[in-house]
């Protein structure tokens, strides 16, 4: 057993957590900032979080990541980052030529009270910030929230960065919160199907799964680019998919700039889809061509084919509030049950939301934020479930417990695909039940006796 | 910056790469990388000398990580029955969490928390009013609920700023418990200028809190301890399983697959084996010191230097027994490895190779290269030392600057009861004479060619440079640096982790090596980079169908 010191019985920990289903805000602002074109993710700490981040997001995507570090000493730590901070960023712009840096603190920079603004001011001041190059900055205290607050707090550093010029610009400015570079390049395809133009932020996709060709970009070619941050503001209006990761980002628009926003699930699944499909539509006053339309129906009709695989099944599920959310409505909708439901990062409403979602499904539900995986495995052992879908660590559980497993979420350090195929939208849907019917009838095969034995499915 | 690979033109001079290196940054980071760009002088027990150790330069994208990384991540992280709660933020831990590869047998005991990772998960509030009481809260909780013989705690950066005694929390637990020793590390990433300073910290408290806590005598004949194996990919299983065929008594390995006992019992071994000289010299020369363990540099990197290695061994004990068995192993070994590596050589022979890890790997596996008749063109440290460059004759000369001085130095005394020179002073004279070398490192300059580049600290932007105008046919370094390097067309090895692969120390590992090489080099991925259109972007007719 890999995980043979866990018991069934539950203790309450007030102090340790054990398998978090969470990491730090510094590694969800890095990876934000890669989608912006030309930007150089900078993380003021010690060298030891840039490269634990930069390892963990490479290992995700299999891609270069490149991110720079102030490298604090324990004299930087006493004296303060300023000096650190003002060498980094001549350095960068003579060796890199970023056309903007996008800097996050570190729970060491915050402990010590850097003030990132001032640091910029000095910057300008002291002429280290070429004409035409932008530095953003956003504080990612690692002491609280989670990587998903890092990861809002710097979209909301680029909503900040909106210079509405007046004149509207006829776009939609959509914040996808912290979904794979896939799942962005699928959004921008639906929104085009429907024939909405779109701003989209940030944008990973042609970043973080570029090609291989011989030739290497150190700031690839995808990305949103800086002239639209600037025209966020000038949109006609913001969809924020998700509240954790997104709705920061879209209210600031809003508070700022008088651009109204409109906060949505992320959409996975038949229904957040639904409802991210029909705000587009109505937001930009179009109607939807019969091809998004032909895609749901492929949807529902696998839903409908394949039902009795489905139906009554439980499942246990960790990740991310936003993406849970809709990962959890989508199981319902199909009639599976998801029993055991464990988020790290905190925030009250989403216990609520899950409890509102799983209501009528007539089987006890645990959920938790400001859980870990100790806890879900826990349950597991409790109350046993069909299906776990959970990043690479749950594999661990899976292969104990032996549980049919997806991998889904942030790492997945040990297959492939989340860079090329997407999760969200129909299509995502699709690709969705796929990989979940996959395991549970390689499962029944698997378990299946000679006589039980079927060839069709 | 776009950068593409070419074929090889033209041979540089090294001092043309080195002036290339250099070229675009500002003055000041120029006159500093330079000290840290040495170009081999091939001298004998002499070579120029090279700026190690020292900061890495803000801004500058580095390969290196921090204190904590080499504290917890490195030496700590392959212990299997030790709780390992890290008192911090979320992060630390969880990126430290089963990304190195370790392997761990969980052994008879059965106590293995290797998948485990456990941390304070620090708020807020801990930061503003202290984070003592939820580290004490947290040591309960773990001791209450898996009952482990012993609990390290691991500072990160803000335990440090905001002044938590972890020491004396962890000693009242200690006290509390009776029978779980629970100690702990000031390991704060900003410490040290790289993970180098975080080996330290762990040598010392492990030396202080867990050595020579057991004095029972261990069976075996020629008692040793590996020191400096991490058991990365299986390296420590298949050294073990050397050291078993030859009778070589393993009490304890610092700290692949290692336990308490281990630890507690390594004072009862007759010679110490450093493998990664960088990472543990210092507990090396703290159990010479202290218990009259005389220590000899080993390398279980390549055949040849497993095999060179076990008879240094054996020529230690002087025991024609144990001399004639190694003999034997080595010449039962030997076919499998040499079948293999006639084979491969075949293919990988006047290729070139550069490598940039650790503190020992990047002088290690040049022999492994050199077996595949592969040459080591450029090399350099993460986070060497001068002295893991030029050997060890420099260390009483160097300075001990700013961040340096912060990394405790144990003042250590022979211990009044137990101090036991393993050989009388006329055996080690004898031993000497006859060529043997105790406590002794030449590194890694020694053995590479005149005119070769070694480098320390290499960034991102330099590597990219290299491999740019050098061209190597295969790269080798960490994660990070992976695919930069590989979208260059060029096959990169990691050598931290080993990507997937591995055992690749003592025989068994030779082979596995020399294949893994084999595939990299001459995959036919590396034929793919252009579309046939992008080969022949212009029409020069039309389709002809058929």
């Amino acid at each position: 057993m890999l995980l043979r010191h866990t018991p069934k019985e539950v203790m309450e920990r007030k102090a340790l957590t054990i398998n978090p289903a969470k990491t730090c805000q510094p590694i969800g602002a890095m990876y934000a900032s890669l989608g912006i074109h030309g930007c150089l993710p900078h993380s003021h700490g010690s060298q030891g979080c840039c490269a634990y981040h930069r390892s963990a997001l490479t290992r995700h995507y299999k891609e270069p990541v490149s991110a720079s570090t102030s490298s604090f000493t324990e004299g930087a730590s006493v004296f303060g980052g300023q000096s650190n901070m003002l060498q980094a960023i001549n350095n960068i712009f003579s060796v890199y030529n970023p056309d903007i840096i996008a800097i996050h603190t570190t729970c060491l920079s915050e402990t010590i009270g850097d003030d990132l603004p001032q640091i910029k001011k000095k910057a300008e001041r002291d002429g280290l910030i070429p004409k035409g190059k932008y530095l953003i900055s956003a504080s990612t205290p690692s002491y609280a929230g989670s990587h998903v607050t890092g990861f809002s707090n710097m979209v909301t550093a680029m909503a900040d960065m909106a210079e509405p010029t007046g004149k509207k610009n006829g776009k939609i400015n959509i914040i996808p919160g912290w979904v794979e570079p896939s799942d962005m390049e699928e959004i921008k395809r639906l929104a085009k199907m429907v024939g909405v133009k779109i701003i989209l932020f940030p944008d990973t996709s042609g970043v973080l799964n570029g090609p291989l060709s011989g030739e290497y970009k150190m700031f690839p070619d995808g990305g949103t680019t800086i002239a639209e941050l600037l025209s966020t503001g000038d949109s006609i209006g913001t969809l924020a998919l998700g509240e954790w990761c997104s709705a920061d980002a879209a209210r600031l628009l809003d508070k700022k700039h008088k651009v109204p926003c409109s906060v949505l699930d992320m959409p996975f699944g038949l229904k957040a889809t639904d409802r991210f499909i029909d705000a587009l539509r109505t937001v930009a006053g179009v109607t939807v061509p019969d091809e998004v339309s032909v895609e749901r129906g492929q949807l529902v009709d696998l839903i409908s084919d394949m039902h009795q695989y489905f139906y009554k099944k439980k499942v246990a599920l960790a990740g991310d509030p936003d993406q849970l959310i809709a990962m959890t409505e989508f199981l319902v909708s199909i009639d599976m049950c998801p029993v055991h439901i464990v988020t790290g990062t905190p925030g009250k409403k989403f216990e609520k939301r899950i409890r509102e979602i799983t209501s009528g499904m007539g089987c006890e539900v645990n959920v938790k934020a400001k859980g870990d995986l100790f806890l879900l495995h826990q349950w597991i052992k409790n109350e046993p479930v069909d299906l776990l879908l959970c990043n690479s660590y749950g594999k661990y559980i899976a292969r104990d417990e032996d549980i049919p497993f997806v991998r889904w979420g942030f790492p997945i350090l040990d297959r492939q695909g989340h860079q090329y195929f997407p999760t969200v939208g129909y299509k995502g849907g699709l690709r969705m039940l796929e990989r979940i019917l996959g395991v549970l009838l390689d499962r029944k095969d698997r378990d299946s006796s000679e006589e039980t034995f079927e060839l069709v499915l | 910056m776009v950068t593409k690979s070419k074929n090889k033109t033209v041979q540089w001079e090294p001092a043309d790469i080195k002036a290339e290196l250099l070229k675009k940054y500002p003055p000041k980071v120029a006159r500093k990388r330079a000290k840290q760009i040495m170009i081999n002088e091939a001298l004998e027990n002499e070579t120029p000398e090279i700026t190690a150790n020292v900061r890495t330069t803000p801004g500058i994208i580095t390969m290196r990580g921090c204190t904590y990384a080499g504290c917890k991540g490195v030496i700590m992280g392959p212990t299997r029955d030790i709780v390992n709660l890290v008192h911090g933020p979320v992060g630390c831990s969880f990126y430290a969490w089963l990304t190195r590869r370790n392997q761990t047998s969980p052994g008879p005991d059965g106590a293995n928390y290797m998948n485990y990772c456990f941390t304070t998960d620090m708020q807020e509030q801990d930061i503003i009013f202290g984070g003592e009481k939820k580290l004490e809260a947290a040591i309960q909780e773990a001791y209450d609920l898996l009952h482990p013989k012993s609990i390290g705690v691991f500072a990160t950066c803000p335990v440090g700023l905001i002044g938590d005694d972890i020491h004396t929390v962890t000693a009242n637990m200690k006290k509390k418990f009776g029978d779980c020793n629970v100690f702990a590390f000031s390991c704060e990433g900003y410490k040290g200028v790289s993970q180098s300073a975080g080996h330290h910290i762990a040598n010392n408290q492990i030396f202080k809190h867990v050595m020579g806590q057991n004095d029972e005598e261990k069976p075996g004949k020629y008692k040793i301890n590996l020191l400096g194996e991490y058991n990365i990919g299986g390296d420590g299983f298949e050294i073990d399983r050397i050291f078993k065929k030859c009778g070589i008594n393993c009490i304890a390995t610092f700290s692949g697959n290692s336990t308490y006992d281990q630890f507690a019992s390594a004072h009862t071994a007759d010679l110490n084996l450093v493998m990664c000289h960088r990472s543990i010299n210092y507990v090396a020369d703290m159990l010479e010191t202290k218990f009259g363990i005389p220590w000899i540099k080993i390398n279980f990197i390549g055949a040849k230097a497993t095999a060179k290695s076990l008879r240094k061994i054996s020529k230690y004990f002087g025991d024609q027994e144990l001399i004639d068995k190694v003999e034997a192993v080595i010449a039962e070994e030997m076919p499998a490895v040499d079948v293999v590596q006639a084979d491969v050589r075949s293919r990988t022979e006047g290729k070139t190779a550069m490598m940039f890890v650790g503190g020992s790997r990047a002088h290690h596996y040049q022999e492994l290269f050199a077996e595949m008749g592969m040459k080591t063109i450029s090399a350099g440290y993460e986070f060497g030392h001068r002295d893991d460059y030029e050997g060890r004759q420099v260390i009483p000369g160097l300075k001990l600057d700013a961040d340096s001085r912060n990394i405790e130095q144990l003042e250590i005394e022979k211990d009044e009861t137990r101090y036991n020179p393993r050989k009388s002073s006329a055996e080690l004279e004898a031993l000497e004479e006859a060529g043997y070398k105790f406590k002794h490192y030449d590194g890694l300059a020694h053995d590479m060619d005149k005119g070769t580049l070694i480098i320390d600290d290499l960034n991102q932007y330099e590597a990219e440079k290299l491999v740019e105008i050098m061209k190597p046919d295969i790269f080798c370094a960490g994660i990070k640096e992976k695919f930069s390097i590989q979208k260059l067309g060029v096959p990169m090895k990691q050598l931290h982790s080993y990507d997937s692969g591995g055992p690749y120390a003592g025989f068994k590992g030779a082979v596995n090596f020399y294949n893994e090489i084999d595939r990299l080099v001459g995959s036919r991925v590396w034929s793919y980079m252009q579309a046939p259109w992008q080969k022949n972007p212009q029409l020069s007719a039309t389709y002809g169908w058929e």
